[in-house]
Order: C-alpha cells, then structure tokens, then sequence
C-alpha cells in the first residue's frame, strides 16, 4: 500500500517519460500522485500542496511545451524545485566565540545525545577540542550516557550528577572549559515538548547566558505532520540556527526535512545514518532530493567506499589484477575491505533503484554467503591461497572440514574465483589497448561479479 | 509573493486545532464542494491519519451529505464514528498468563521511550497489587541500564541487568529465571531500540524471544509495540516490520502529551489489527493510561455536542 516515494515516483515517472506531449490533464494527473506520494513520504500536506503548485506553474509553461522531451522536463522541474527547497548543502558549522557554544534541542527521543556524541567526534577531527556539556537534567541517566560516549571518544564530559538547575550548570561548564582550553562546548539538553512553556522558557534562559553560535534542532526524519509544528515553536522561542536529521538509515522517508525547511528556512547541516558515532555525514540537499527521486546516492557509496579502501592497498590489487595475478589472498583482502564499508543493506540502498531491489533481496543472506567465503579462505594455507592450483581434492576436503562447509561450497567459490580470474585477465588486455589509445583506465576497486549474486 | 514566503504563511494556518479547521470548512460552505472536501482531507492528513483512513472518512462525510442533505449529519459525528469503529478495544490493557509469570516484551525503533514505558507498566501491575521486576536487555546503548536501574530505584522494583554489550537473550533467561524464583507477577524485557529495516537486529530480537520462549513455554504473553506519537507514516512501516519478525500483540503509544495525534495507529489497526493497549501522556510513572478509542476519537474531532450550524 505504502511504497517507497522512490518507486511511487518512478512510477509516476514512467508514465511520463513514455508521453510525447504533454497536456494540462496529464500533467495534473502526474502531479496528483506526486503529492499522494510526498503526503505518503509525510511532507506536510500545506509543503505538498504548495510544492505541486510549482511544479504545475512551471511545468505548464512555454519551456516545457517546447522542450524536446517534455517528461524529462517535468521530471527536471521536480529535481530541481525540491532541491530548491531541501536548500544547499551543509554549510558547516559556525563556530563563533572562544570558546564557541552548539545548543542541541529537540523532542524526547529524537537523538540528541548520540548527536552531540558524533558532532563532538566529527569537531575533534576537524582539530577543535569540544567539550560534551550534559545538560539534561531530567532523564534518567542521560548524563551517564553522555559520559559514556565521552570515554568511547576520549574527550571529555563535564557532567554534574544530582544537579537540577541548568543555569548553574552551563556556567560551570564554561569555566571548567575555560581552564582547561576547550574550543568548542556542545550542550546536550533535555528532550522537552515544544508547548511545554516552562520548559522552553528555560532554554531561552539558558540560550542567553551561553549565547551559542549554533541552536540546532535534532529531529527524527520519521517525525510525522508535527514536524512543522515543532519546528514553527522551537524556532519562535530560540531562533533556530539549523537542523540534524537522525534516524536516516531506516526507511522513513525524511519528508519532514521539507517540512522543517519549508517553515524555518534555516539549513539542515547533518543526518545521521546508524548507531554508530561515525556515523554522521554532513547533508547534502542534491543527494537527499535524488534518493527521494529513486536516483540513488552514489556520491555517498563513492565516499563510503573511500573511507574504507587503502587507497595504495587498492593500487596494488587493480595492479595485480591488469596483470592477471590476482590470487585468492587478494580476494579475500578485498573481501575484506567490502565488509568494512558496512552491512550490504546499507551499501545496496545507496544504489540507483537499491531501495527497490533491497525489498525483495534478503541481503542478510549475501551477508552470510561473504562470511563463508571469508571462512573457507581463512580454512587456506598461505601457500594454498597465493597458488590455488595446488588445491587437490584431499586439500579442498580438509578446508571444507575445517571451515565447516560442503566440499561442494569450497569448489564453488574457486570456480567463481577462476571465472573472475578469466575476466580480470580480459580487461587487463582491454585495457591496455585502451590506454595504449589514450581512453580512460583504471577500473574500480571492486571485482566485477562481486555484487553479481 | 515568493514561493518560501506563500510556504509560510500558509503554514501559519496549519496551527490551528483540527476541530476549528473543519468547524470553518463546514459552516463557511453549506454545500460540500470539491474544494472543501479537498480541505477537510488536508486537515485529516495533516493529523497524520495516512491516506486511506482520510478517504475513508471523506467519503463517509460525501455519502452522508448526498443522501441525507446538509441537514442531516454532523461532520464530526461521522468522523468520530468512523474512528471508532476502526479501532476495536482489546479486551484488556494487560494480559496475563493462565497461571505463574507473565513475560511483556517491550519492543520499538530508537527513541520511543521503551525504557520509560517499561517503567511505567511497573508501576501500573504495581498500583493493581501485583509484583513487577524489570529485565535491561538494552545492553547496546550507552546507560540504558542506568537508566532503567534508576526507575526500578525510584519504583522499588527488582531490576536484572548484565554487563553492556552481553547477549541480551541471556539477560532475559536469567530475568525470567530470576522472576520465577522470587515469586513475581510480571517481568517487562526492556530491549535495545532497533530500526525495522536491520535484518541482523531484528534476527537478534526473534532470539530473545526464541529464548524466553524456551525458558518459560508461551513467554512472552505480551509483545507491546512502542510507537512515538510524532512519527508519520513510518510508523505503520515499523508496526508491520516488527509483527512480522515477532508477532505483536499491542501498540503503546507514547508521547501524547504534545500536539500529536497519533493517527497513525488508526491505519495500523485497519492494516494489522493491532490494538492499541496504553497511550503515554507524560514523563512521570503515573503518566500511562488505558486506551480508550471513544477517548481518542472525541481527542481528534471535539466532545459530541451539536456544535455545527
């Protein structure tokens, strides 16, 4: 009933792209299910309506009429007017003042606390020294958790257990950083309501004694309708600066990223995508507006891929691979480095039309498939790997007892092995007459077949 | 007038409470034109009630009006009815097993408030004179122990709880071993938060499950959804996720004290005939009530009373 807003508007899509003209009724037909499909994607119904208003306004003007294709056209107006409101990416944090003060606000459970914890991880890296304030003074443990992903990132939290006034608190907190040469201090507060008056009067407080450089709202991009509700009290009160969309790497649809921009106008610096305190990217609005578009986010898995490759490591193996002396060590040294870019799931999601696929693929599956391979190889000599051709079968029966599979499995993947072995050799040749013609080399770093199962 | 500055100050408008916005749409016009419809479904939308149940709905107020006449119905009474009857009461708010301990596991996606509701559901067998004890099975996220530790602390209710990163099926087995020795009427398994869409976390969840099941046959006799009142559509996205890696028995939803609607559940409940069992409206322990459809529906659509001209 609720597909994706990928696949509702690449169905949209297709029966645009298959118009050769395109009139006031058919147009008005598509932009229907447009707006059915970012009410589903919970874009607030006022955004929606005033989106497809646009859209409509632009799409029934001269330029489409003689445009060449007009469902591409329209499919472009749609980009780009989305873009336009999703805003221009992450311009970064502003970190103005010595020490520079980041206000994390926000509903109950929206993850301001692993927020503050992963952009206190991401300042370190850029060379700044945070300081972790826990200022929530109400939740259960909160301070605890703060002060546990403080040791997890070795920096450090102040934290006053018992206390309940959080003026006090934030001014001890800034000359505790003031003695001890703290740049930045990020003040995770309490999860509160946005009516609660009380409440938000105490972070207006609080705002005006730590006058901080940046009040971002956390906000969970499954957050319904409300989103703009939430977003129109917190920015009314405090003067909102920004925004952290969390919870990215579920399949919410995020439409409450157009309703917040939509209200406060102010731009969406970060999402989060796991559980994990690295995992933090900075937003990009081209990227969001596409995924949501079904064009995937490749930019992403291209910069995933980055972190997690040695780039020399990778030099070495496409060498090795032109050259055909690619050996069962080297694939599983790939393997390897596949799987520390992160659960398949993920991978494939970032994948033009991988939102798709990945809901009838069971990827833990093939998740399970690359841990056996990793096993069977581990179950290898050194020798054995390096020269695989000295596998008889008494060698391959030891492997698959001693990695606990059939011997059926071992010789599968050293036939799959040999087959990419084959084709490696083949596009080494290629493309040396390639080059040899001044085209493009350098294949990828990935094997091609590795995702072919 | 640019296009930010029609968005906003059409937002402006969305503030305002959904009985106002349909009382306007239908004393302004005596005749429900196509506009109007247009703008009652926005507002139903805009309630988080998902497509279907807005048709629905709309439907029901344009078949009413072509048969009966503007005289007849009353918008909200219609509305009010359809809500009602999509949501069927369960039975009771709380089971509980034919004999000895009744296991709840409390499952949900990060950050809505399953520990709170844990706690809460203590001290709701509490306050009915039974004997709760709470089992931590967040042993991924940092303090969650703390936190549930605290409650039971506050609560005067045993807590067991392992080491972090411990395997959370062992924990529940020792909370229900545990239980079972000191004579208790309810355990409720606090479990980690975890996105529907993580095969491996949810693999993990089916394990405790499997586990209890093997320790105490027929536990867990409860399995509570908790669903955040803010969320969207998403939400029926979660509840069918979820029922279908561990078949649920109930939804909880929690943070009812805001703006939200919560109406979602409604669409849950037509999907997957889930019950709504509490609804959370606060962060103190008391603050967990039954759920009453008739409550809810009147919450949406105004107290019955002839208020339409």
């Amino acid at each position: 009933m609720f597909d994706s807003l990928s696949s509702k508007l690449q169905n949209v899509f297709r029966n645009l792209r298959g118009l050769g003209r395109i009139t006031e009724a058919n147009v008005a037909d598509a932009l229907r299910d447009v707006r059915l499909a970012l009410l589903e994607a919970d874009v607030n119904f006022q955004v929606a309506r005033d989106f497809i208003e646009a859209v409509k306004q632009k799409a029934l003007g001269q330029e489409v009429l003689r445009s060449i294709q007009p469902g591409q056209q329209i499919i472009k107006i749609i980009h780009d007017e989305l873009v336009t409101l999703l805003g221009a990416d992450s311009p970064g944090l502003r970190l103005e003042g010595a020490p520079a003060s980041l206000l994390l606000v926000g509903l109950h459970g929206s993850g301001k606390t692993t927020t503050c914890g992963k952009l206190a991880r991401w300042l370190h890296k850029q060379g700044a020294a945070p300081l972790l304030v826990a200022a929530d003074v109400y939740r259960p443990a909160a301070m605890d958790q703060l002060a546990t992903l403080g040791r997890q990132l070795n920096l450090p939290v102040f934290t006053k257990p018992g206390e309940t006034d959080v003026l006090r608190l934030a001014r001890e907190a800034l000359a505790f950083a003031a003695a001890n040469q703290r740049t930045v201090l990020l003040f995770d507060t309490a999860g509160r309501l946005h009516i609660d008056q009380p409440l938000v009067q105490e972070l207006v407080r609080l705002r005006d004694l730590v006058r901080p450089a940046e009040i971002l709202l956390v906000l969970d991009a499954a957050t319904g309708q409300e989103a703009v509700n939430v977003a129109t009290h917190f920015h009314q009160a405090l003067g909102i600066t920004g925004a952290v969309l969390t919870k990215l790497d579920g399949d919410a649809r995020g439409g409450a990223a157009l309703s917040f921009r939509a209200v406060v106008g102010r731009p969406i610096k970060f999402v989060g995508v796991g559980e994990k305190l690295e995992d933090l990217e900075p937003f990009h609005g081209e990227r969001l507006a596409q995924r949501i578009l079904g064009m995937g986010d490749v930019v992403a898995l291209v910069e995933k891929a980055a972190e997690a490759v040695d780039q020399d490591e990778a030099r070495r193996l496409e060498e090795k691979m032109r050259k055909g002396q690619f050996t069962l060590e080297d694939f599983l040294a790939q393997l390897r480095q596949m799987r520390k870019m992160g659960p398949l799931e993920s991978l494939v999601g970032l994948l033009p039309g991988g939102a798709d696929a990945l809901k009838n693929a069971d990827l833990s599956r093939s998740e399970k498939e690359f841990r056996r391979m990793e096993g069977i190889l581990c179950a290898m000599t050194p020798a054995e790997r390096r020269n695989p051709n000295i596998l008889n079968a008494r060698r391959r029966l030891r492997i698959a007892n001693g990695s606990g599979v059939k011997v059926s499995e071992v010789n599968n993947l050293l036939n799959r092995f040999h087959q990419m072995q084959q084709m490696m050799k083949k596009m080494g040749k290629f493309q040396k007459l390639l080059a040899r013609m001044g085209g493009p080399g350098g294949a990828g770093g990935l094997p091609p077949g590795m995702f072919g199962r | 007038m640019s296009f930010f500055q029609r968005l906003k100050a059409g937002l402006a408008k969305t503030q305002h409470r959904l009985v106002h916005e349909i009382r306007r749409i239908v004393t302004r016009s005596p005749r429900l034109t196509g506009a109007t419809l247009e703008e009652l479904e926005a507002a139903l939308l805009g309630a988080d009630l998902g497509l279907p149940m807005t048709r629905r709905i709309v439907d029901a107020v344009k078949t009413a009006y072509e048969t009966r006449g503007r005289d007849g119905p009353d918008v909200f009474a219609i509305a009010r009815a359809q809500i009602e009857q999509a949501l069927t009461p369960a039975e009771t708010p709380l089971g509980r097993a034919s004999a000895g301990l009744t296991v709840v596991s409390v499952v949900g996606v990060n950050g809505t408030g399953k520990t709170t509701t844990c706690a809460k559901l203590a001290h709701y067998v509490q306050g009915r004179g039974a004997a709760a004890m709470l089992a931590a099975c967040d042993t991924f996220r940092a303090a969650a122990i703390e936190q549930l530790q605290l409650w039971g602390r506050r609560l005067g209710v045993p807590v067991i709880a392992a080491a972090y990163q411990a395997d959370p099926a062992a924990v529940a087995h020792d909370a229900i071993a545990a239980a079972q020795a000191r004579g208790a009427d309810y355990l409720f398994v606090d479990t980690a938060g975890r996105l529907h869409t993580k095969s491996n976390l949810m693999k993990e969840l089916q394990k405790i499950h499997r586990v209890m099941d093997k320790k105490l046959p027929g536990a867990p006799h409860e399995v509570f959804l908790v669903l955040d009142a803010t969320t969207g559509m998403n939400a029926l996205a979660q509840a069918r996720e979820f029922h279908r890696a561990v078949p649920l028995t109930g939804l909880v939803v929690t943070k009812l004290d805001g703006t939200s609607k919560g109406g979602m559940v409604v669409a849950i409940q037509q999907e997957l005939g889930l019950p709504v069992r509490f609804i959370g409206v606060g962060e103190q322990a008391e603050d967990l009530q039954p759920f009453d459809p008739r409550q809810f529906a009147e919450a949406l659509f105004g107290t019955p009373e002839p208020a339409v001209a």
